[in-house]
Parts: C-alpha cells; structure tokens; sequence
C-alpha cells in the first residue's frame, strides 16, 4: 500500500492524538489536483469500483461557490477506502493523476477552498499555467490585471 | 547494608534476566529473518547461502528449536515459490542431525492435519506439495508418501460426498507430481503406475456439468478451454510421457545430492482425511483460461509452452502466486511480475497478460476487485513502455475478435476493464479497426461491446470528450448527452397532464416548504384510476407520484448531493403516496423516464432509494422485468441495477445471520439465567433470579448479554428477511422463464429461430444472476427445482439452472 503521507490538516480542531487516531479509523478520503470540471459523478464512477460510495462532498471556491479542485469521498467501509487509497490513488480521472489521502471526517465548512481568493491555497502562488484549475495562479493573474489597469 | 545487597543483587539479576530476553528475542528475529530471506537476490550463490544457514540453525538448534520448527514450516506455505529451497534447507539440517528432521516431520504432518481439519485447502496442497518435495531431499521415505498418496485416493473415491470434495483430493496430489514424480518414477515405478491408473479412472467418470457456467467463452476455437482437473491432468499425462522431466522448477538440491543421500529418512504417520461434514466448504471449480498460443507472440522470441506442457501450469501458478503476495501493492505486484526468475526462456508480456485476464474474468467471481487488475495492467505499461502496451492492445483486439461467445459477466468486466484503462491513456484507440461493427445488428456484441464502452467512457469523463475520441461514423453508437429529460419543459409539454401542478410543485419547493406541505398539494391531485362510481379506493394515485417524483427530481438534478437532500427530505411523502408496491412500480417508471439518458445517474437514485427504504427489492426486481423496459432489457446497466439490488438484499440477510450467530454464541458462552432458574425448582429463588435477569436486560441494551427472548425476537427478524430474500429470487427467476418461455412460443408459431441475439443475452442474464449471488441462491436451489426448474420448461432455459447445481454437486 502506498506510504501514508505526512500531511496533517493544520485547522482541525483537537489534540494530535485524536486526530491521528479518527485517521487510522476513518472512512473519508480527501482527494486533491482534480480539473474544476470533473463532476461528482465522475468522482462516485470511479471511487465506486471500490466499494459502495456513502457521499462526495464537493470542494467549493468560497466566493463563487464552483467546485476548485477537490473533494472529500466517504465510504460506508474502512475496507473499501483503504482500497481506494490502494488502487486508485495514482492514476488518472480526467487525465491528471488524482491524489487521495486519509481525512479525519468532513465536517461543516472544510468543503470550502481556504486561500485569499477563494480556491485552495496551491492555486494562489502556482507559477505554471494549468487549463484544467483555472490558468495561471492567483497571483500571476492579479498581477496581470493591475498592471493591465495601469497601463490603461 | 545488608539489604542494599540483596536490593542490588535483584536488581542485578533482573538486568541480567531482561538482557538475555531481549538478547534471545533478538537472536530469533535475526533467524527468522535469515530463514526468510533465503533464495532473495544476493551476491553469493544459492548453494553457499543454503550450507551457511544450515551451519547457523545447527548451531541453535538446540536453543531455539521451536522456533525454528515454526518459521521453517511456514515458510514454504507462504512462500510457495520457494518450496525447494526451503526443502534443501531440511534436507541439510536432517543430514546433520536425525532427530530434529524427525521432528520437523511432525510438525508439518499436524499442520497439515489441522489445514485438512480446517478447510484451509490451499495450504493443505501447498503442504502437500511440500512434503513431497522432501522426499527429493531425503528427508520422507517415497513408500510413506506413496501410502499418504493412497489415503487420498481413497478420499477422492468415497462414495456419498460431494464431488468438489473429492476433487480437491485429486488435484493436490496433481500439483504435487511436477516436483516429486521423477523420483517416484525412478524408485517406485509400479506404484506411481497405480496411482495414475486411479487418477485416470477417476477422471473419466467425474460429473462436468459445471463446465460450461465457468466458461469465458462457449466455443473452444481457436484454444479449447478445460476445466481445471481435465486440464492438469493431461498436463501430468504428457509429463509423464515425457518421463516426468519438467524444466521450470529450480532444485537446489541436485547441488548436494552426495550430502543429501547419506541421510537416513523418517516414515510420514498415517494421515487420514477428516470426513466430510454438511457445514465443509470446498474450492469450486474453474476453467482454465486461454488466450494465446505461440502463433500470437513474436517470431524471434522464446517459444510459449503448448496447452498440455507442465511448464506452462508452473509458470501460470508463479504468477499467480506473486499477484497472491502482491496484490495490494499494485507498483510491487508490476515489478515483481516483470522481474518473473525465467523472464528469458518465456514470452513473460503474454503469460502476464493472459494470467491477469484469467484472474479479472474467473467465474463466478474474481479473487480481488476488477480495479485491481487494472491499476496493475496500467502500472505494467508505464513500466515497460516498449513492450507492454502492445500486448495489451493486442490482447483487447483478440477480445474484441471473440466476443460474440464470451459470456455477458465477463462481458459486463471487459466493458469496464477496457473503459477505465482508456480513461488512463486519454482515451487514445484505434477506433478505425472495428468499424465493422457499425454494420452489425444493435444488439450483436461487436455492436454492443462498442456502445457500452462508449457508455463507460462517457461515466469517467463527459459527452464532448468522447464524441471527439472516435471518428463521426461512430455515431449511432454514441451515448446521448446525460441530461435529465423533463417533458414538462419541452415544445407542447405544457399539455401533458399535470403540467399546471408541476409549476406550482416546482415553484413551492423553491421556497423549501415542509414535507406535510408538499403532501397537501401533491394529494390534491385527481387520481386517474378512480373510477365513476368512486366505490373502489385505487391501490395508488399515479398523477401525484408523477408530478411529484419528477418534479422533486428535476430540481435535485443538479447532481447526487442535490438528489439525495430532496429524498431525505421528502422521505416522508415517498412514504405516504408509494405504500405499495404498484405505486413503488409508477414511482420507478417516473425516475426512468426522467434519467433515461443518464443510466449512472439512475442507477445511483435507485439504490439510494432502496437504501432508504422509499422503494422495495422486489419492485425493483418486478419492474425491469416489466413491458416499460422492453426496450432498454439488452442494456448492461439494467443489470447492474438488478445486481445492486440483490446484493442489497443479500447483505441485509448476512448482517442478520451474523449478528443471530454472534448473540447465540455470546448466549452460550455465558451461563443464561433462564437456565439456572430452570435448574432450581425453588420458587423464590427462581423469582430473585428472574429480577436479576431484567436489571441484565437493561444493561444488555447496548450491546452486552443477550438474553434468549431479545435472540428469539432476532431470530424472527432474520426469518422474515430470509423469506423476503427467497421471495426476490422467485420473482426474479419466474421472470426470467416467463420471458424466455414466451420468446421460445413466440418463435415457434412464426416459424423464426428462437436462438436471436436477444435470447442469448437473455439467458446469459440468467446464468450471470446464479452466478454472481450463487451462496445466497444455493440455499433456496430446492424451492427453486421444485417451484420453477421443472422437468417440462425448455431445456436451454433448464440447463442454466443445472450448470448451477453442478458447481458444488
């Protein structure tokens, strides 16, 4: 099985060992660099050929409330997001290669991106251009704007 | 002062008592790890690492025997592709000394007698094999292994048990002969005639009935495919003719055969099967599943082993057994694959290729998950890029060649197999060459295999995407956009009745009224089944589950997140206005015509209404058998909805029986107070008790002991699920001989063939529901012969439900 990552959810609410134990039960996986066209139906089609999907909670820009990249996918079985993290981590849903990591459980809020313009925090100082999350980083795009404006 | 001595004499010894624990622990570790690794890669030969570790484990035999005794029979169970080595391993230590080859001897006769016991049948073969392989060593006597030989061909000719016993009986002894039988030959030529004299007697009289539910296609052109015993044993044949010379399996012990001959050999105890009980399970069995043959691999490259050679079972079973290790870790499984020991002697693309795909299309079903085998056949072409997607291609081109006789389960895998491993390689095909099938009826598997794929494609990705993957001519086989199709809001939709009360639906739901409100409005439709004279009250009203179902749907569709939200919160109308299951049946043929263009999306409704209980199974079952589906019956996802929901029924009844089988074992494990009162006959006693039982009652309620009425009471609700379980199968199976019955009669008095490409989905449906359920149809296989199964019902219809009673038989 692949290596589980080191990344810990810098927002969440209670002590290091709570939050490693809800890991190491949980039935929720965070799933990350998807396109902000893929669907949920795409995300349950795929994650379904692991076992019986409970819920998708889509990730959502804050502001305009569109998906922006992410989502978190629950099952009914620990077995079958165990097997998730196993067989589809790594591969690819709308041609980029999807990441899926443990997730605490979601709760209320986290479905929304925490950058300052609103998407997830890796969209803001990305320096390449990516078609599929929007173009250019945020902070390419702002720069391009004003300085656009100035020369107006 | 005194004390401070003895203080520090324990303390002392304590240390010490620790440290040679700990020192002890790490000495085992060490050999364990040694004895594990042997035969890995390393710098220095096999033979001088084997000398080495018998010198070591020598040394600590004395210390660290059981230990040893443990890891070393264990390690050829679990790693069976190093049987020899670890046989040469005992060999040598029982050249060095006599008694501990003896007691290793025990030790692997009580696992095997406890696997046997426990129904632990691969390891049970694999001990077999393992045993035998040490009379190569000698370590066993051949004449003891040839009376364990003879216990088993007793076993496989009882009389009385099912033949699936018997056969696993057979089939050990079969794939223990590739590794022992040259000795045999050599030393025990007449006794080793005898037992193939018995094998072959007992091969011609076997039942095969099963053969032709577990096969991939039904044609054996261009490979036959045989069923797994028939297979081995012509395997085992031509070995034998080949004078029992096999050139696969590795033995480090022709090495030290001068060491290993001077050892004096222990005699195997009788070993007798434990007889067969009602509650044993056996391996069901397979078919052997052939692709290629040497035509299809590269002229210049080594040559594949013909059907019949052992070496090509050998090899097949190595990988097998690296995917057994392997198969959760899906870049290991790819490496180690291609890393295969004899990767230069075989074209090793194809036997991978051909050994995966028998594993994603074994029937009834394969061992792990089908995305399993597809994540691995991906990580195998990002591997090996110059040689990998090649043969993969070429495979799916033999596939698709074939596909007109491959079954509609393997079908239905292929389908997905071929559309997820598309979605990996942006969806990149040469579509060009299966233009054939745009010629083809709808409904011929060329056709339809394109189609559903099409479909597939289509759930990974979106619609502009794959009507750019293939070329225009395509068309007619594309899927239409996956929208929701609301008549409502169509040219001229407003005359269709209802269309006023939609509008008004459609504008109070926006404003999120409460369910009691939805129903007032929804209740105040005319119900078009009322009669004049109004004396009948109507089973249901299918205006109001009209405009309700489709309304409430349409504003949900956005996506499943805004579906399920309108089902929860509208649970309580479904409730009210689908109570039974003619109004569950109006209330599927609404979600139909809404989601006709969308299967997924439909698929997804349907089983997050059966889980909540706003529809039932059987109306389920009752509606895609019913004239509103005729025209969608030839369409794979029907039939993933009819398996979701019987498999939805099928949990519920296993969560039941275990949970029955867990109190009763709980019950059984505590004495039950019912049963100490019964004991005493004082009345006060017996009342006190009685007291006492009920303080536990409360206390059991979240889940500590279960009293006998509270098992009682689950026992009830597991009978009744039972029955509804037994109810959705006859429904299911009745509709299905209706059917076909009626297509067979149709025929008939038109002077047409019955056998269209309709009829074969048809009872391939069928066969893929007994099939894909059989544990849970097998208890009900009496009912079903006595109720439907009859003697008087078309034969090709019967022979289905016979091909299903032969699996276990």
């Amino acid at each position: 099985m692949a290596v589980p990552s080191t990344y810990r959810d810098q927002h969440f609410k209670g002590s290091r060992v709570e939050q490693e134990r809800l890991l190491s039960q949980s039935c929720t996986l965070y799933v990350g660099n998807l396109s902000f066209f893929t669907t949920e139906e795409q995300i349950h089609e795929l994650f379904g050929k692991c076992g019986d999907v409970k819920r998708i909670i889509m990730g959502l820009d804050k502001f305009t409330r569109t998906p922006c990249g992410f989502c978190f996918v629950e099952f009914y079985l620990r077995n079958d997001s165990e097997n998730a993290i196993r067989f589809v981590n790594g591969t690819r849903l709308d041609d980029r290669i999807v990441r899926t990591d443990w997730d605490a459980g979601f709760i209320e809020g986290r479905q929304y991106g925490r950058g300052k313009t609103g998407g997830q925090v890796r969209d803001e100082y990305r320096t390449d251009f990516d078609g599929g999350r929007g173009g250019w980083g945020k902070m390419i795009q702002q720069k391009v704007a004003t300085s656009a404006a100035a020369n107006n | 002062m005194s004390r401070r001595k003895r203080d520090d004499g324990y303390e002392h010894g304590y240390r010490k008592r620790r440290r040679v624990v700990s020192e002890q622990a790490e000495i085992e570790d060490r050999l364990e790890s040694l004895i594990i690794r042997v035969g890995d890669k390393t710098s220095s030969s096999l033979e001088s690492n084997l000398e080495g570790l018998a010198s070591v484990l020598e040394a600590d035999l004395n210390t660290y025997k059981s230990k040893i005794l443990r890891i070393l029979s264990e390690c050829p169970i679990q790693m069976p592709e190093k049987c020899t080595i670890y046989s040469t391993l005992v060999g040598l230590l029982n050249a060095k000394n006599y008694n501990f080859g003896g007691e290793f001897v025990e030790q692997i006769v009580r696992n095997l007698k406890e696997a046997l016991r426990e129904g632990q049948w691969e390891s049970a073969r694999l001990i077999v094999r393992f045993i035998s392989d040490m009379v190569n060593c000698h370590i066993v006597s051949a004449s003891s292994l040839l009376q364990l030989y003879d216990s088993f061909i007793d076993a496989a000719m009882e009389q009385g048990v099912p033949q699936v016993r018997r056969d696993w009986y057979m089939y050990a002894l079969l794939t223990a002969l590739p590794w022992v039988g040259r000795e045999l030959f050599e030393k025990k030529e007449n006794d080793l005639e005898r037992i193939m004299a018995a094998m072959e007697g007992y091969l011609r009289r076997r039942n095969t009935a099963h053969v032709a539910a577990l096969r991939v296609w039904n044609c054996d052109t261009p490979h036959p495919q045989e069923e797994y015993l028939e297979c081995l044993w012509a395997q085992v044949r031509k070995l034998r003719t080949d004078e029992w010379q096999e050139r696969h399996i590795y033995r480090p012990y022709l090495a030290f055969d001068s060491i290993l001959s001077e050892a004096l050999q222990h005699n195997l105890p009788v070993i007798l099967p434990p007889p067969h009980t009602a509650s044993t399970q056996y391996p069901l069995p397979w078919v052997v599943f052939r692709m290629f043959d040497y035509t299809d691999c590269p002229e210049a490259g080594p040559l594949l082993p013909g059907t019949h050679s052992v070496e090509r079972y050998l090899i097949e079973e190595h990988l097998h057994q690296i995917i057994t290790r392997h198969h959760n870790e899906r870049k290991e499984l790819a490496t180690q694959l291609l890393a295969f020991p004899q990767r230069n002697k075989i074209p090793l693309e194809y036997m991978i290729v051909e050994v995966l795909f028998s594993e994603l299309f074994q029937m009834p079903s394969p061992r792990y998950l089908e995305i399993a085998y597809g994540c691995t056949l991906i990580e195998l072409c990002k591997l090996q890029p110059s040689t990998m997607p090649q043969v993969l291609a070429q495979a799916t081109e033999l596939l698709y060649e074939r596909i007109d006789t491959m079954n509609a389960t393997c079908f239905d895998r292929f389908v997905s197999w071929f559309s997820y491993h598309l979605s990996n390689f942006q969806f990149r095909w040469s579509w060009d060459d299966w233009q054939n099938c745009l010629s083809l009826e709808k409904d011929h598997p060329k056709a339809k295999f394109v189609s559903e794929v099409f479909g597939k494609c289509l759930r990974l990705s979106y619609h502009k995407r794959v009507t750019e993957m293939v070329p225009e001519c395509y068309s007619p086989l594309l899927p239409p956009k996956p929208e929701p199709y609301f008549k409502y809001q169509i040219e001229g939709g407003n005359g269709f009745p209802g269309a006023a009360q939609v509008q008004t639906l459609t504008e109070l739901l926006r404003k999120k009224p409460t369910p009691e409100e939805v129903l007032e409005l929804v209740q105040q439709l005319p119900n078009p089944l009322k009669d004049d004279d109004g004396d009948m009250e109507p089973s249901h009203n299918p205006l109001a589950i009209e405009v309700f179902v489709q309304t409430l749907l349409h504003l949900g569709s956005k996506s499943f997140t805004h579906t399920f939200a309108g089902l929860a919160k509208y649970h309580s109308v479904f409730k009210n206005i689908c109570e039974n299951e003619e109004a569950q049946i109006c209330m599927l043929r609404q979600v139909y015509e809404l989601w006709q263009h969308h299967p997924q999306f439909l698929g997804v409704v349907v089983d997050k209404m059966l889980k909540t209980q706003i529809v039932e199974c059987c109306a389920v079952a009752n509606w895609i058998f019913s004239r509103d589906m005729a025209l969608e019956f030839t369409r794979s996802y029907i039939w993933e909805v009819l398996h979701l929901t019987i498999r939805k029924m099928n949990k519920h009844v296993v969560r039941l029986e275990k949970e029955v089988a867990d109190a009763r074992a709980k019950l059984r494990a505590a004495p039950s107070d019912s049963e100490s009162s019964d004991e005493d006959p004082s009345r006060e006693g017996g009342e006190k008790r009685r007291r006492t039982s009920s303080n536990k009652e409360a206390t059991k309620d979240d889940g500590e002991q279960p009293t006998e009425e509270m098992v009682e009471r689950m026992e009830e609700r597991l009978e009744a699920a039972q029955s509804d379980q037994k109810n959705l199968f006859l429904i299911v199976f009745q509709r299905f001989i209706m059917i076909l019955s009626e297509h067979v009669v149709r025929c008939d008095t038109d002077g047409k063939d019955f056998n269209t490409f309709w009829y074969q989905w048809t009872v391939g449906r069928l066969q893929q529901v007994f099939m894909a359920h059989h544990e849970q149809v097998e208890k009900y296989s009496q009912t079903l012969e006595t109720l439907l199964f009859t003697h008087d019902l078309d034969g090709n219809i019967l022979d289905t439900f016979r091909q299903f009673q032969a699996l276990r038989s």
